[in-house]
Parts: structure tokens; sequence; C-alpha cells
């Protein structure tokens, strides 16, 4: 008994082992993976039901995360079709290893002053930054962090070095994403901060938008590329145009992105 | 069917083997991460983590910080350890479950809890800072997120030392006219004491390597709340083998200080006394 039994488990594995040594047929679904920027979570999700509609045979696996930590992963040999960045640093630095062919920008991304829905320093425009007593904004080796020391520079040479001064003082903490700032903005922790304008869309009933005035602010890149050696070449470069499209880029204004308008990566 | 039965002397390799291999294979699977950080970087690597202009401000917060809150941990979880273990209150062995949250839930929620507790709009917030005393973003932040994480380490090893002890010999003491202070000091706390230290030491620890509910709650700010794992984080977004620098580091520091209180706490040796009685 015990004997018959262990052979039947031999068979049963080997058997196991036979079927997923097959080669994939061509009506097994083929999975596209797309490593994207945190920050495009809800538009990338929200086109993927019009891609999988048609490429009938294709599945869209999304690994949200920061452009960062993606990178390190592909860098690392992690299995990707697409790569979207929020910046280009971690793009070139994949080029420059020769993972990827010809990044484009598919859209940018403003800085905005929030604060909160309460707005207890009554802040109602970039000037007013000096009233808060806590700011909280990205540390300057996260992208946030780096073009609100733009932002900051910029402002110091507008309204006056002690202008920046004041508003340096006032940084409580240099926070490693978006995310960070927008959660203490929108619990109150923080009098203001400065993220995207598409991160803030996201909480309209806790916090309030504040333009950053034009000549002060910057815009963040967002480049897309297909990897060289992406399991799935041919789809991927339909998600890459399907993002691109007319469809793609009003879901992406929707979500609050600017268009991306220059082709060439500085 | 006989040959199935393996002979005495074959089980016994048999045993051997699974015994070696699957605690070699577990052995292998905890070291070898640290092999490759060490092999990749290089003492090289040490050198540059050492001049990076993030690590002394980080280094020196994270010793001061992670050693104010072994302190405080020791100093309120020896005696509610000693109450946990000794209660006959039904109650206590829900609170010890209770106090045990903290090690499950993911440190960064621990950090939200911490603001909605003790942030400047928190429940007790507004109020502490009507006291003048508002510990968000500060150092005392840093230190109340070590706290809250590590303290269960320390308190389920104090609370397993104290249920451990031979409750006779504390009837002798009693019997023999001791006081509960001298019950407690010269009988409990000397019989359990390998055990606190080695409680303390994974108490320390955690502090020690804190991120998720620092960074929430103590936010992120060089020479004020970057501790040291924060620092390395940090250094992650500049580059990848700067942030490896600081954390060799930090493991090399750990290791040091976690060598030092083996050497010092005699816990295995009483611990086969014990046994052999």
């Amino acid at each position: 008994m015990i004997r018959r039994n262990f052979v039947l488990a031999i068979l049963a594995t080997s058997t196991l082992a036979q079927l997923s040594a097959l080669p994939a047929s061509a009506n097994e679904p083929q999975e596209l993976v797309v490593f994207a920027a945190a920050s495009l979570r809800e538009v990338f999700q929200s086109l993927a039901p019009s891609f999988e509609k048609q490429h009938p045979n294709a599945k869209i696996r999304f690994n949200f995360a920061g452009s960062q930590d993606l990178g390190v992963q592909i860098d690392q040999g992690a299995k990707v079709d697409v790569f979207a960045s929020a910046d280009w640093k971690h793009m070139r630095l994949l080029a420059a290893h020769g993972m990827v062919a010809e990044p484009t920008i598919f859209a940018c991304n403003l800085p905005v002053v929030v604060v909160p829905k309460n707005n207890p320093f009554n802040i109602s425009a970039f000037a007013d930054l000096p009233k808060a007593t806590h700011l909280v904004v990205g540390a300057p080796e996260v992208p946030i962090g780096a073009y609100t020391e733009a932002i900051f520079a910029a402002a110091e040479k507008s309204y006056g070095k002690a202008f920046g001064e004041r508003i340096r003082a006032r940084v409580r903490s240099r926070e490693l994403n978006v995310r960070q700032v927008l959660t203490k903005v929108a619990m109150g922790e923080a009098d203001a901060g400065i993220v995207y304008r598409t991160d803030a869309l996201t909480m309209p009933d806790k916090i309030r938008i504040v333009e950053i005035p034009a000549a002060l602010n910057v815009l963040a890149d967002y480049p897309i590329a297909v990897l060289k050696a992406a399991p799935h070449a041919e789809l991927a470069s339909d998600f890459v145009r399907l993002v691109m499209s007319k469809d793609g880029q009003r879901t992406l204004a929707a979500a609050g992105f600017t268009k991306g308008e220059r082709q060439e990566a500085r | 069917m006989s040959q199935l039965f393996l002979s005495r002397a074959r089980s016994r390799r048999l045993y051997g083997a699974l015994m070696v291999g699957l605690g070699g294979f577990l052995l292998l699977f905890l070291v070898l991460p640290f092999v490759a950080l060490v092999l990749d970087g290089g003492p090289e690597s040490i050198v540059r983590g050492l001049g990076c202009a993030l690590t002394w401000p980080a280094l020196r917060l994270s010793l001061g910080t992670s050693l104010i809150s072994v302190g405080l941990v020791v100093l309120g979880g020896t005696p509610l350890a000693w109450w946990l273990a000794r209660s006959r209150w039904r109650s206590a062995r829900w609170l010890e479950i209770l106090l045990q949250l903290p090690v499950v839930i993911p440190p960064a929620v621990g950090g939200i809890a911490l603001l909605l507790a003790f942030g400047r709009r928190g429940l007790f917030g507004e109020a502490l800072e009507r006291l003048g005393w508002a510990p968000a973003f500060s150092a005392v932040a840093v230190v109340m997120a070590q706290v809250f994480v590590s303290a269960p380490f320390y308190l389920q090893a104090a609370v397993q030392a104290f249920g451990r002890l031979d409750p006779s010999l504390l009837a002798v003491a009693r019997s023999l006219g001791a006081s509960p202070p001298r019950l407690f000091f010269r009988v409990a706390l000397p019989l359990a004491r390998p055990w606190l230290i080695g409680g303390a030491a994974m108490t320390w620890a955690r502090a020690l390597g804190e991120f998720g509910a620092t960074l929430m709650f103590a936010g992120n700010m060089t020479g004020k709340t970057q501790t040291l794992p924060l620092a390395i984080y940090t250094a992650l977004e500049l580059d990848i083998h700067t942030a490896q620098a600081l954390s060799l580091l930090l493991v090399a520091f750990a290791f040091a200080l976690l060598l030092f209180l083996r050497r010092f706490n005699r816990g295995p040796e009483v611990a086969r006394r014990l046994a052999a009685q």
C-alpha cells in the first residue's frame, strides 16, 4: 500500500513537471509586466481594461512603487516590459546601462503647495508660506524634494534672502516620498507642504491646493520606455502607444497631469 | 514490506542528516544576505560610509535615543512584567496579549497611531501643546516611536523569566520574612537577570533598527530626528553604495554591542545550571 502510494506520488509529480515544462501555447494569456511610479497607479489601472480588450490574450501585471525602488529592481534583473518613471534620474541610469530604448516623456506633473482643509494659518498664496510654523517637504534626495529646493531657491531670488531663510527655518521634516508629505498635511501635523498636483487631487476633502507662481515653479517630467530585454516587446510598444494616445492623455489630464511636449531627454 | 522499515543505524543517520539539512538551510538563508552585503561593499565601503555627511549626526542620534529607549523600557517594563507574571487576575493574560500587538502591526501604522494620539492635532496632542510640550518632529518623538515598537520584546522576556521562577523559592523567601521589595530585588531580579538582559538586548536591537514608526511620527531631519535607518533610506535615494556602506556600519555596530552583552550576560551557563538541578 505504502509503496503504491509512493509510486503514484512520483508519477503525479513528474506529470506536473512535464505539464509546466510545456511551451506556452498561442491561446495562453501573455502577461505584460509594467513597472510604474506610484503616482501613476490610478491612471494606469484605469487604462488597463481598454488595453486588455484590444489584446484579448494579454493581461497586464503592474508593480507600483517609488521610481528609485523600481529602477533598482530592474537594474538587478527583474523581468519587465515597460518602465514608467517619475523622473529622469532613474530612467537615465537604466539607459546608461543599455537597458532601455528611447525613453519618451508622456506626462508632466506640477508641484503645488497643499494646506489642511481648515488652513489654520490662512495660507492663500505662496508668499504666505512663512506664516506657517510647521512646513513638511520632500528630502532633497528624492525628486519632489529636489524640485522644492529649486522652488525655494527661485523664491529667494524673487522675494529676497530673508524670505528664503524664513521658510527654510520652518521646515520640520524632509520626507522620503510625496505621500508622506501629503499624509502629514492631511492629518494637520504640517501647516503646509509641497507635493505634485496629482497627489494633491487624491484628497480633495482633506486638503486645499495653493498654486505656486509659474515663474518660480518647475515641471516634473515622466519618461516611459520599453525595456530592451522585454519578454513581450510588441505588447509593450502597444502599451506605450496607448499611454501616448488621445485616450491615454485624456486620462492623464483628468488625474491632474500636464501634457508632456518635450520628447528629448535632458 | 520489511525493507521499508529502516535499521536503527540508518534511521539515526537519516535523523542526523535531516537535522543538519534543515538547520543548515535556515542558517545559510539567514547569514548569506549579510555575507553578500559585506562582500559587495568591502572595507572601503565602510570607510566611505564613515565619510558620508549623513553618518555622524545619525549615528549619534541613534545611539542616544536607542539607549534612552532601552532605559525607559527596562524601568517601566520590569515592574509591569513582575505584576503580569504573578497576577491571577484573568485580564492580565489579555493585557499580555495586548502588549504584544506593537510587534504585529506594521511600524508605519504604529507611527500613524502615535500621531493620532500625540501629534499636533492628535487626541492628546492639543492638550500637550497647550502645556508647552509638543513631541512631534523632535528627538522625543524618536524615543517614543522606539519605545512603542521595542518594548514588547523586553516585556515578553521579562514576563516569561518571572513566570519561570520556582514558586517554592519565593514562598521560602517570604516565610523567612522577606518583605515584598526584598523579595523582588534580592531574589526575583537576580534569578531572572540573564533573561532580562537578553530581553533588553532584543529591545535595544529593535530600537536601533526602528524605521517606519520613526519616519511617520518623528519625521526625517538631519541631526534632529534622522536616525541611522532613516539615513540609510535617505542615502538609498542618492546611490545604493552609500546606503550599503551605512548599513554595514549599522550591522557592525549592532554586532559589537550584542557581542558585548553576550559576554557580560552569562545567561546560558545559568540556564544550564538550573536545568541540571
